[in-house]
């Protein structure tokens, strides 16, 4: 076929892709506009039950407490995304490179700060936006940013204590859920009084997890070091 | 036509968009890139129909799932990112082989 035939046919392929493409959106938006404008959903129910959720913030409310079942499988998401990650081989050799000057002194300052920042996230999430993952995004950052200035991290530490950590969201998480399942008859069903201080130990071992499992899908394959290399 | 409309429809825009991209483009990047900006989309319309309620206070059990997706979307990303960087190991080129037209 002749260059000129091809980008015709090219040429073709991308009006006709278009001409399909507006189709969809066009679909998209008259069922977006054929919505009513207003609508109550979920919204009366949440608000009905806040009393017993244990937190004043609706969304953490909704997170861990009424939809509990699918912050847990996102949990086991990201370890499941993390273990493929770690399946697909190792992390490449730690780069000898200097840092500038100007990062390593930036980081320095500023992984205690966005530390202390995770934990009052984590905390204030019980009344105010805030919560797991804002702070375990945090902490992942924080993470990333000692990586990228190639701070290392302790051997020892990338062994089983780096297990330990990823596991312990979804760990706690399901030893919660089953703990309750036999106190109160039903899968992550907080008794009353309770809700408060399950949802703040839950949401603690998820921040430390999440952060941690972010941080690591960074490095882009297993640790070198280690036990089970 | 309130302003809530007006974010999911341009929520449906990024969504098209990205489909367009991930169709057209071969390079397995710009596949990811694209996905990435079709998942804003759909959270941009799921957080937008949250905003319906009468109240000032929106429905918050679609704001809570976009957290929720937003955390999947960048696990997934990392996964991806990992398998484009295997394709290129074994293969060396980090697209997928252009199909003859026909």
């Amino acid at each position: 076929m002749n260059v000129a035939g091809r980008s015709h046919q090219i040429t073709a392929f991308r009006w006709g892709l278009l001409l399909l493409l507006s189709t969809v959106a066009g679909g998209l938006c008259y069922a977006l506009l054929s919505l009513p404008q207003q609508a109550v959903g979920l919204s009366e129910q949440v608000s009905a039950n806040m009393e017993a959720s244990g937190v004043q913030n609706p969304v953490t409310a909704v997170l861990i407490n009424f939809r509990g079942y699918d912050t847990l499988l996102e949990m086991a998401v990201l370890l499941v995304a993390l273990l493929g990650v770690w399946s697909l081989g190792s992390a490449e050799a730690h780069r000898k490179i200097d840092p500038e000057p100007v990062l390593s002194l930036l980081v320095g300052g500023l992984a205690p700060m966005m530390i202390l920042m995770a934990g009052y996230l984590l905390w204030v999430g019980a009344n105010a936006p805030g919560g797991a993952f804002q702070a375990g995004s945090v902490l992942a950052a924080a993470g990333i940013l000692l990586l990228l200035s190639s701070k290392r991290f302790p051997v020892r530490l990338m062994g089983w204590p780096l297990r330990v950590v990823l596991l312990l969201g979804l760990g706690a998480f399901i030893a919660v859920g089953i703990t309750l399942l036999f106190v109160s008859g039903g899968f992550l069903q907080y008794p009353s009084g309770l809700a408060g201080a399950l949802i703040l130990f839950i949401e603690a071992a998820a921040t430390l997890s999440i952060g941690v499992t972010l941080a690591a899908l960074f490095l882009g394959g297993r640790p070198q070091a280690g036990p089970y290399r | 036509m309130s302003s809530i409309f007006l974010y999911a429809l341009a929520g449906v825009g990024l969504f098209s968009l990205g489909l367009y991209a991930l169709i057209v483009h071969a390079h397995l990047l710009r596949k990811i890139l694209a996905i990435n900006v079709m998942g804003s989309g759909v959270f941009l319309i799921l957080v937008a129909l949250g905003g319906r309620t009468a109240g000032v206070v929106p429905d918050v059990v679609p704001h809570a799932m976009v957290i929720t997706g937003i955390v999947v979307a960048v696990s997934a990303t990392a996964l991806a990112l990992a398998l484009v960087l295997r394709v290129q190991a074994a293969t060396g080129r980090a697209e997928l082989p252009e199909e003859p037209l026909e």
